[in-house]
């Protein structure tokens, strides 16, 4: 997708006034946080497990070549195709001419941030391929044209009303006036359509929530099921996964399990957990006839070791998200692409450049609520600050920030200046302010004082204060 | 150092030293009253976080290079502050990670460095307090100290040793309210929506008075709630514990 990160500011005044949008993030945020809140109180040995799972990573991104060789060699022995690209356009081309071969019209889908990442969607349809989503989310907004808001929960943006109208726009055929004015209602008219784009898929393409090196299989959570329609029904079935996404074996992916569906849902376990394995077998009743991984870098062997390498921990679980006083209050499309909230506003300069997602690393008061449910204990605030030390050392800063920054710095350094400056000011200030305690306006901080008051200082410096009693009783 | 008074270098950080003086006091009188000997080196401004924080590593080492050598000596550096508290003890030794020599100093005032709540109470383990507050108060924890330095449950302590407070905890005592130190600057809009979440959690406590250890914080919440007519009062935890309570609150005026 065409990105609008650059915009931040004005995608983030126009999410403030949004009244669904409001409505909808309340909701969110009095819902997963508590869920979570929940499941890991009846869960004791939860912070060992976030270790155990932490550590298995770290295991993996240590020998990443080693796991992911294993990987392919089961894959392959079971009779599948892992597909080594680098990046988005690679793997576009190797899900198209896979889709090509099969001479697929239409394909399911179910939900992936890497089919989100490279936009595979789009590379279909120019190709005349119809690729369909059958995560109920992902299909509501595909429907309206819009990227997902949320990592785990695309259409978490939208009211229930804004999703019947969009059924009364995109569903033909049907009665004008039929009932859809309860959430079943607008489950079951999404069944009936789905069903039938699920028989006449030719191939069905899933996301993975991990690959896994030991049996070659790929690892798959659902709330609804939909992901094993995809991979089952039609002839093809293509994975596409990041390369990070491997993990040593069964027992480890057991032990990620049960923090993923924990940190994001709250859930104890999602509702289905499928692990895939190669093609169908003979005896088998069910399965695809082909099974392609397509194995996506984009970047990510060279994030190996440096500053970024902990958010190669990420399952995108979404809790960064579903915590984050930022996102709660402006939304996930504000940031612009694909991934928002802290773990988008770590990967996204580095997907789509700094230049362009500038603004992302910025916006958080890096209070650091993102590290503290980070099942996979990833440092997002930190990896904040690397991506602010990189603008400015790029000089990508804006020149009156800059300007303003080395101002104060200069000041800063110099004690004895600081106190003339400083004192003058506050003693002026504090007159001035005095009786009513506050300014309601203020030269130069138009931004805060639209929103608040600002408190006037007391007067004259505590510094200042200090020095002359200092010398009154030495 | 049995039988000897600590020797204590207040740090005492911008916003206090410019906004709000009577903190420093207060903190020096609750330090002074925990049997401290009290030092503030003149050679201190700023513990650099608004360089540090916007990606100016230069500055930012420059200024912690100053804050190291103006504390050097002491057994102790308190702060009325988690956030520049957590700035000198988590962040300044990352800022001299390929030193070897700055490192070792800037771990060195790391391990001397603290809260101010958190230094009386787990530290010099004070629990009581002379000072008397007839007030239904709310508390909230700044990200910085809750998340960075685990103050949590040290203000609470001393407050219970506070004659009349009574304490009403909000439900959302652990959110951010939005002040972010330049965050409030870059993005006053989204900084704005989010203090004003935080204003209606205090208003539902139902408190007459909002607590907290950060000064910026309180600047910021008391901001709002003024703008908002609301009679919640705002005050540093400081001014509480050492019974300095006889000033107007945050944002109040004289007449
Ligand atoms: S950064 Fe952590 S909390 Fe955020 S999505 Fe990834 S694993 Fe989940």
């Amino acid at each position: 997708m065409e990105s609008t990160s650059r915009t931040f500011e004005d995608n983030a005044r126009k999410a403030l006034i949004d009244a669904d949008l409001r409505r909808a993030l309340t909701k969110l945020g009095h819902g997963f946080p508590v869920k979570r809140r929940m499941a890991v109180e009846r869960l004791p040995e939860f912070e060992g497990l976030r270790d155990a799972a932490r550590a298995i990573k770290e295991d993996v991104l240590e020998n990443l070549d080693f796991y992911l060789e294993r990987f392919e060699e089961r894959v392959v022995e079971q009779g599948g195709q892992v597909h080594w690209c680098v990046d988005a356009a690679e793997a576009n081309q190797a899900v198209l001419a896979i889709c090509q071969e099969a001479g697929a019209r239409t394909v399911t889908k179910s939900k992936s941030m890497i089919g989100e990442e490279i936009a595979i969607n789009e590379h279909l349809e120019a190709n005349g391929i119809t690729p369909v989503e059958t995560d109920l989310g992902e299909y509501i907004i595909q429907l309206r044209g819009e990227p997902p808001s949320h990592i785990i929960a695309p259409a978490i943006h939208l009211s229930m009303d804004q999703v019947t109208e969009t059924f009364r726009q995109c569903h033909d055929g049907l009665a004008a006036d039929r009932e859809l004015s309860e959430p079943r209602d607008l489950l079951e008219e999404a069944r009936a359509i789905l069903r039938q784009k699920f028989l006449a898929a030719d191939v069905g393409i899933t996301g993975a929530n991990m690959l896994i090196a030991e049996t070659g299989s790929v690892a798959v959570v659902t709330n609804e099921g939909n992901a094993d329609l995809t991979m089952t029904l039609p002839r093809v079935h293509v994975v596409i996964a990041s390369l990070e996404k491997v993990v040593p074996t069964l027992e480890d992916a057991t032990t990620i399990l049960r923090v993923l569906a924990r940190s994001a849902t709250g859930q104890e376990t999602s509702v289905y957990t499928t692990f895939a394995s190669g093609p169908r077998r003979p005896g088998d009743s069910d399965g695809p006839e082909e099974f392609h991984v397509v194995l996506l870098d984009n970047g990510r062997g060279a994030m190996l070791g440096g500053d970024f390498h902990d958010v190669l921990r990420c399952i995108r679980c979404g809790a960064c998200l579903n915590h984050c006083p930022v996102y709660g209050t402006i939304g996930g499309h504000a940031y612009g692409w694909v991934y928002s909230g802290p773990i988008g506003a770590v990967l996204s300069p580095g997907l789509i450049g700094l230049e362009e997602a500038g603004h992302l690393p910025n916006a958080s008061t890096l209070c650091g609520k993102c590290e503290e449910v980070c099942p996979m204990r990833i440092p997002l605030p930190k990896m904040l600050r690397h991506w602010r030390t990189r603008q400015f050392d790029r000089d990508l800063v804006p020149p009156a920030s800059r300007a303003a920054l080395k101002g104060w710095a200069f000041l800063a350094k110099r004690p004895a200046l600081y106190r003339a400056a400083t004192g003058l000011a506050m003693r002026l200030l504090g007159a001035l302010g005095r009786r009513r305690g506050a300014f309601r306006r203020m030269p130069l901080a138009g931004g805060w004082t639209a929103a608040r008051d600002l408190p006037a200082p007391e007067g004259a410096t505590f510094m200042a204060q200090w020095s002359r009693r200092k010398g009154a009783r030495p | 150092m049995a039988g000897q008074s600590p020797h204590v270098g207040l740090f005492v950080t911008c916003l206090v030293d410019l906004m709000r003086p009577s903190v420093g006091f207060a903190a020096v009188k609750l330090l002074q009253a925990a049997g401290c000997a009290v030092t503030v080196p003149a050679a201190q401004t700023c513990c650099g976080q608004p360089a540090y924080n916007s990606g100016d590593d230069e500055d930012a080492r420059a200024i912690a290079r100053r804050v190291i050598a103006a504390f050097e000596g002491f057994d102790y550096v308190v702060a009325p502050s988690g956030s520049c508290a957590g700035t000198i003890k988590v962040h300044y030794p990352r800022l001299f990670a390929g030193d070897t020599d700055m490192a070792k100093r800037a771990e060195d005032l790391a391990r001397r460095t603290h809260e101010l709540t958190s230094f009386l109470n787990d530290v010099l383990q004070v629990t009581d307090s002379k000072a008397e507050y007839r007030a239904k108060v709310t508390y909230h924890d700044t990200c910085s100290g809750l998340r960075e330095l685990a103050v949590k449950t040290a203000p609470r302590a001393l407050l219970g040793g506070v004659k009349g407070v009574e304490l009403a905890e909000s439900g959302g005592a652990e959110t951010c309210c939005g002040f972010g130190g330049t965050f409030c600057v870059k993005y006053p809009d989204i900084s704005g929506h989010m203090v004003d979440a935080k204003a209606d959690d205090v208003i539902a406590s139902g408190a007459d008075v909002l607590l907290g250890g950060d000064l910026g914080c309180l600047l910021n919440i008391a901001g709002r709630l003024k703008r908002r007519g609301a009679a919640v009062g705002v005050r540093h935890v400081a001014e509480v514990l050492a019974g300095m309570t006889g000033g107007p609150a945050i944002g109040e005026g004289e007449g």
